[in-house]
């Protein structure tokens, strides 16, 4: 679709810094997200992941630092960039007295190769609430046009700021499951969020946040994967869960048994296993 | 070029729609006037005199409540809810987005006009308006001085809950001392004055000309001086602090 080479990225950041007063929200981020992938900015709140990501949408000016988003400077805030990327705000509110299909026609009309308004309609799920106003929908719905909203000009690129904080499960799947139908239309997308699950769902690779600077990037498998360690874990005889991590679990898991049969015990519910996305992230994340 | 003023229409379009769907926007900015009027024209029904003052001040109070009050409320209530952020996103033109904007409120504008043009006609003998050259000067630079100074103040409320205070706390005022001092010989001279610096009264005197008594255009060069100064004041602050997000708490 895009006649852009595929290798070359859809965003560049060096060394991207913000400073609100004589607060450091951005302390030097590096990153790039190739395209066509889900990248996953992860981080507690307040670890600057809406700053950036409204860095790259145009809607801040950095303080110091080199960002390219499609090959452009998102602080000059040109159109022509403004119409080949979709954003769906953390909080973006929607007119009331419209309705999803009237909105999103509107909507359409702002670039100049926009998805077909039914289709999106479709895509979003919103089929059956096309001719609500959007003043009668549910916070699901209206986060639903929001992801339509975002689509219907037909975006390279898709901003996601924390597109399920406050939903409840069955909407995190549908959303999940529209994210994944984007990735599946080629499209390129930069999501935020502080929900670990959702990141090792929909995202190919992540960047872990925390204070303004990235602590871990890679695939989520690969991060747990590159902890140095391994956990091991069994229930005693007095049926404690005991949980131990060692960077060699071939000695430990000997050590364990042999003492254990010397006893002549049993070590019940014995397992290994790597490090999951969320150790890593409990680990880098964790104060002091 | 063509593109913007495309888009500018399809915002008014929309701008239109959404306006006659919202009932208590369409009520306080579009009948409340009307009903004044109604309401006045019963009270003072027989007495020309009155009747020749209500008319103008009744159209004023309507350039008023279209532009300003309308506009006031729309972008805190648009920034708060996080409209304007979104619309700050897509490619929509600034310049369409309030383009289409302000022709909202100012068909509202000219909708009232006519109908109070219409009254004046049909109901309160004061004859079809005398000055139209000086109507369409007083109400095209009313327009645009107090639609800049609706934008403008925007900026200085901090959240909707308060927006209705905020506004009345200025609209109110204002409309009771021009009211006044328009209508009374004897207001003391203070309040002449700081009738006078703002820019309801003068625009009251000027549509007073056009459409009751018939005075020219330069005899009122000084009262659409007022109200061009107020307009430029407003656009300056409009477009200076314009804020497209709330600010963070």
């Amino acid at each position: 679709m895009s006649d852009s080479p595929a290798a070359s990225a859809a965003i560049e950041v060096r060394g991207l810094r913000k400073r609100y007063g004589d607060f450091d929200a951005l302390r030097g981020i590096d990153v790039t997200v190739r395209r066509g992938e889900v990248f996953g900015l992860l981080g507690p709140n307040g670890a600057g992941k809406t700053t950036t990501v409204e860095i790259l949408e145009g809607y801040r000016e950095r303080s110091a630092g080199e960002v390219s988003v499609l090959g452009s400077d998102p602080g000059t805030r040109s159109r022509a960039l403004r119409q080949r990327i979709g954003i769906v705000l953390q909080s973006g509110g929607i007119y009331g007295h419209v309705t999803p299909r009237e909105a999103l026609r509107h909507w359409a009309r702002f670039y100049p190769t926009p998805r077909d308004v039914e289709e999106v309609l479709t895509l979003a799920g919103l089929q059956e609430k096309a001719d609500v106003l959007s003043r009668k929908l549910s916070g699901g719905q209206l986060r639903r046009l929001d992801f339509a909203l975002a689509l219907v000009g037909d975006p390279e690129l898709i901003f996601l700021d924390e597109p399920t904080t406050g939903f409840d499960p069955e909407a995190r799947r549908s959303a999940w499951e529209t994210v994944r139908r984007l990735r599946d239309l080629g499209k390129t997308i930069l999501l935020t969020t502080h929900y670990l699950d959702e990141a090792q769902e929909l995202a190919d690779r992540v960047a872990i946040v925390k204070d303004g600077r990235i602590l871990a990037i890679g695939p989520p498998r690969e991060l747990g994967a590159g902890a140095s360690h391994y956990r091991v874990a069994y229930r005693d005889h007095g049926g404690q869960l005991i949980e131990l991590q060692t960077e060699d679990p071939t000695s430990l898991l000997s050590e364990l048994t042999g003492e254990a049969l010397a006893r002549g015990e049993r070590l019940e519910e014995l397992s290994v296993g790597r490090p999951t996305l969320e150790d890593v992230y409990l680990e880098l994340t964790a104060d002091g | 070029m063509a593109d913007a003023l495309i888009l500018t229409w399809r915002q008014y379009r929309l701008e239109r729609r959404m306006f006659w769907r919202n009932p208590s926007a369409a009520f306080f900015n579009f009948l409340l006037p009307l009903l004044f009027l109604a309401g006045g024209g019963i009270i003072l029904s027989g007495n020309q005199h009155d009747l020749n003052r209500l008319v103008p001040a009744i159209a004023g109070m309507s350039v008023m409540s279209t532009t300003f009050t309308a506009l006031a409320y729309n972008i805190v209530f648009l920034r708060e809810r996080g409209v304007l952020k979104r619309i700050r996103g897509t490619p929509l033109p600034t310049i369409s987005y309030f383009g289409g904007v302000a022709a909202n409120a100012v068909t509202n504008t000219a909708l009232q006009i006519t109908i109070i043009v219409l009254a004046g006609r049909a109901f309160f003998g004061i004859g079809w308006p005398h000055q139209w050259g000086s109507l369409i000067a007083f109400l095209l630079v009313g327009v645009v001085s107090l639609a800049a100074l609706g934008v403008a103040f925007a900026h200085v409320i901090p959240n909707f809950e308060s927006t209705a205070a905020y506004v009345n706390a200025v609209f109110l005022p204002v409309v009771f001392i021009s009211f006044y001092v328009f209508d009374s010989k004897s207001a003391p001279g203070f309040l002449q004055n700081i009738a006078d610096a703002l820019p309801l009264k003068p625009l009251i005197d000027g549509l007073s000309a056009a459409l009751v008594t018939g005075s020219s255009l330069s005899g009122n060069l000084d009262a659409l001086a007022v109200i061009g100064l107020w307009g430029i004041f407003g656009l300056c602050f409009a477009a200076r602090g314009f804020s497209w997000e709330r600010t963070r708490g």
